[in-house]
């Protein structure tokens, strides 16, 4: 409007042949309220499977920049907890001796230590990440199981490097990996699966109730505790066992040690209790997940 | 199937009041859990109390942002919505693109729907004008093929191939704009919608915009395209709908829509000699535009053998932009009567008032549409444009008459001098 020339708007004369029709459309989107339970839309997700390797890669490429030590945060995060637990709960609580197989404080921390935090991570991220894409939500429609979806995928990163150190370690303090390592992948999907079952919920519900912001991180300092990260799991009651395995944490954390140092038993038992537990509130999740979406934009 | 693109048959929404606003506590749920039955019996003896009355706004802290809204748009139609603020605009948009679901009613689309974003919504501030191409393209659902497919030519249209791997907040909001605008006009959706962007950012790529926007319409894709820039409106679409109060108050023709959404007085609104507006970018807002008389008090009833002042309060934000107020007088067919521009710096961070004086016998007794922007002359840059209108009474005895009593023509009447011999 500023501009007083004549052709302050372009010239819609019509062109000749510069466009081609378009198709007439097949695709029908029918909207109306809904109610009761939502479907899950598998299709729509795969169609929009793009998009979730996209919103995965800003995560992490913007997770450390402008930071001076980059990716070494990831590693330092669980060294530097392995180094204050091994002396203080190691050392001094004097849970070394509480450890059966004979091995290092230091790695047989270190090795729950690195699904912990991967888990912790997870369900950070997914947990906030409904409320830090509140712009997003309001603006555009996309499926919004995406979001928490893509903020657990940014923790593997993290993990892997941290992962690295691990094996180092292993060769420094001269334990090889056995077989078992193979088995790693179900266990670190298990882990990522329970994020990413609780980070729904929470993502969810501190989209339309803040309160649940600050639940996470009290939450995950609480579950630290009822893991058996710091200390052994035979330090825990047999009768109390079965409770104890209702923390699918335990089972990945177990599971862990079996696998890398074969320090005792695989926890068969404990994983088939987690995996109920994981299963039931991750498809939970997904479905209030779904029940929220629909009038999501009006509450973030 | 015929050749309808959007069918919409009873819509509403309805809002809690000032659910937008804020979130909500997990104790109010509690509370509102509680006493639930309560309610629902209440509003039982309220309703019986009520019967056969007229539609009054619910008691229970909601209200309908979009009540029994009814239309159909055919396939490769432009249609403009207009309204004012709070009329249901942007919860119609926001429906038809699918953020939010509606309180009642159906909507058929068919097709792909996309939505022209706010500018940079989407966008990464530390990802590079790269990366942001192809996470915005995904976002509007656009796979990765595609985007490929369609590279060299988003990044041709948004003019930054220079800065193609600068992260984007380094960018000047004009640069964000038209990168924004290119993906989205790239899409290729049989439905676009297009909420407000246009109504900032440089004119130049404004133009490409609308040429954009135009030439998609003509491929026979539909577009609906809400804004306040009434000529953008006029020009580029061919139906309207006005929309006024959550509620359909009338669509058809763009030329006639706009001539009754301009002359119609909102009555939850009264017209005032005061405009109320709050709207800016990072540069400069305007916070009201008041018509005055000599005297500098308001005026409602213009006429014309009296002069009247239009007076702008604006905050400049951005010291070095110089943002300029200016006005555009125009017929309410569209036709621009002239522009005016405060030439002056305003360079300090501060509320300016500004006023322009309209002469007395100048205009005609008849309807203008008034448009008040603040706009910056180099680079050219609007940052905020309102359109409103006025009306100038006739008086029988203006000097301008002299004894004649009937119709004086035309859109102007300015007092010309006569030399007789």
């Amino acid at each position: 409007m500023p501009d007083s020339s004549p052709e302050s708007f372009p010239d819609f004369s019509p062109r000749s042949g510069s466009t081609t029709p378009v198709a007439p459309p097949t695709i029908l989107i029918h909207l109306r309220p809904r109610h009761g339970l939502a479907r899950i839309d598998f299709g729509e997700l795969w169609h929009y499977r793009d998009l979730l390797w996209f919103l995965a890669v800003r995560d992490i490429k913007v997770r450390y920049k402008q930071t001076a030590l980059g990716a070494t945060w990831a590693v330092l995060q669980p060294f530097a907890t392995m180094v204050v637990f091994s002396v203080f709960f190691g050392h001094l609580a004097g849970m070394s001796s509480q450890i059966e197989s004979g091995i290092p404080y230091p790695i047989y921390t270190f090795c729950a230590l690195l699904p912990w935090q991967l888990f912790a991570q997870a369900m950070g991220a997914s947990s906030a990440s409904l409320v830090d894409s509140q712009n997003l939500i309001a603006k555009v429609y996309f499926p919004r199981l995406l979001i928490p979806f893509a903020a657990v995928i940014g923790s593997l990163v993290d993990f892997a490097v941290a992962f690295a150190i691990l094996l180092a370690m292993m060769i420094i303090y001269g334990i090889p990996p056995g077989g078992a390592i193979l088995t790693l992948p179900l266990l670190v999907a298990f882990a990522v699966l329970t994020a990413l079952a609780v980070g729904l919920w929470l993502s969810a519900l501190s989209a339309m109730y803040r309160d649940f912001r600050y639940t996470t991180g009290f939450l995950i300092q609480i579950w630290l505790f009822i893991t058996p990260v710091a200390y052994p799991l035979s330090i825990v009651p047999d009768k109390w066992r079965l409770l104890y395995g209702l923390n699918p944490m335990v089972g990945v954390v177990e599971g862990f040690r079996w696998a890398l140092l074969g320090s005792s038993a695989p926890p068969v038992f404990l994983l088939v209790v987690s995996l109920t537990v994981v299963l039931t509130t991750l498809i939970s999740g997904m479905l209030y997940f779904r029940a929220m979406e629909r009038t999501m934009a009006d509450w973030v | 199937m015929s050749d309808i693109a959007i069918r919409v048959e009873g819509l509403g929404k309805q809002y809690r009041l000032g659910q937008r606003a804020s979130y909500r506590r997990l104790t109010e749920s509690l509370t509102d859990l509680a006493t639930a039955p309560f309610r629902a019996i209440r509003q039982r003896i309220d309703a019986s109390v009520k019967q056969g009355g007229t539609r009054e706004p619910p008691d229970d802290g909601t209200f309908w942002a979009l009540d029994d809204v009814s239309f159909e748009i055919k396939q490769g139609e432009v249609v403009g919505i207009v309204g004012r603020n709070g009329a249901g605009k942007s919860t119609l948009l926001k429906i038809l693109s699918r953020i939010t679901e509606p309180t009642k009613g159906d909507v058929w689309l068919h097709g792909r729907v996309a939505s022209l974003l706010e500018v940079g919504t989407g966008f990464h501030p530390e990802l590079s004008g790269r990366e942001n191409i192809f996470l915005n393209g995904a976002i509007l659902g656009m796979r990765r093929r595609e985007i490929l497919q369609k590279f060299d030519e988003i990044v041709a249209f948004s003019e930054v191939e220079k800065f193609l791997d600068t992260p984007v907040k380094h960018y000047s909001s004009g640069m964000y704009m038209r990168l924004a605008f290119s993906v989205a006009a790239h899409l290729e959706p049989e439905i676009l919608l297009v909420d407000e962007v246009l109504a900032v950012g440089d004119v130049q790529f404004q133009r490409k915009c609308l040429t954009k926007i135009n030439d998609i319409g003509k491929d026979g894709r539909t577009v609906i395209f809400v804004s306040h820039n009434i000529g953008a409106i006029s020009t580029l679409c061919n139906k309207a709908i006005f929309l006024m109060n959550g509620l359909i108050h009338s669509q058809g023709q763009t030329k006639e829509i706009i001539h009754e959404y301009l002359t119609t007085v909102d009555r939850k609104n009264p017209s005032s000699s005061k405009l109320t507006i709050n709207d800016g970018d990072k540069t400069a807002t305007i916070s009201s535009i008041e018509i005055i008389d000599r005297d500098n008090s308001p005026v409602t009833n213009l006429v014309v053998d009296k002069s009247f002042g239009i007076a702008f309060d604006f905050n400049v934000i951005e010291a070095n932009a110089n943002p300029q107020p200016c006005i555009l007088l125009s017929t309410t067919d569209g036709i621009k009567l002239f522009q005016s521009i405060c030439t002056d710096n305003f360079t300090a961070i501060k509320q300016y008032r500004a006023i322009i004086w309209i002469p007395e016998n100048f205009l005609n007794d008849r309807e203008y549409i008034l448009t008040c922007a603040l706009t910056s002359p180099n680079p050219t840059r609007i940052h905020v444009s309102v359109d409103t209108t006025i009306t100038v009474l006739d008086n029988i005895n203006a000097p301008t008459r002299g004894d004649y009593k009937g119709i004086m023509h035309g859109v102007l009447r300015p007092l010309l001098n006569w030399e007789v011999k």
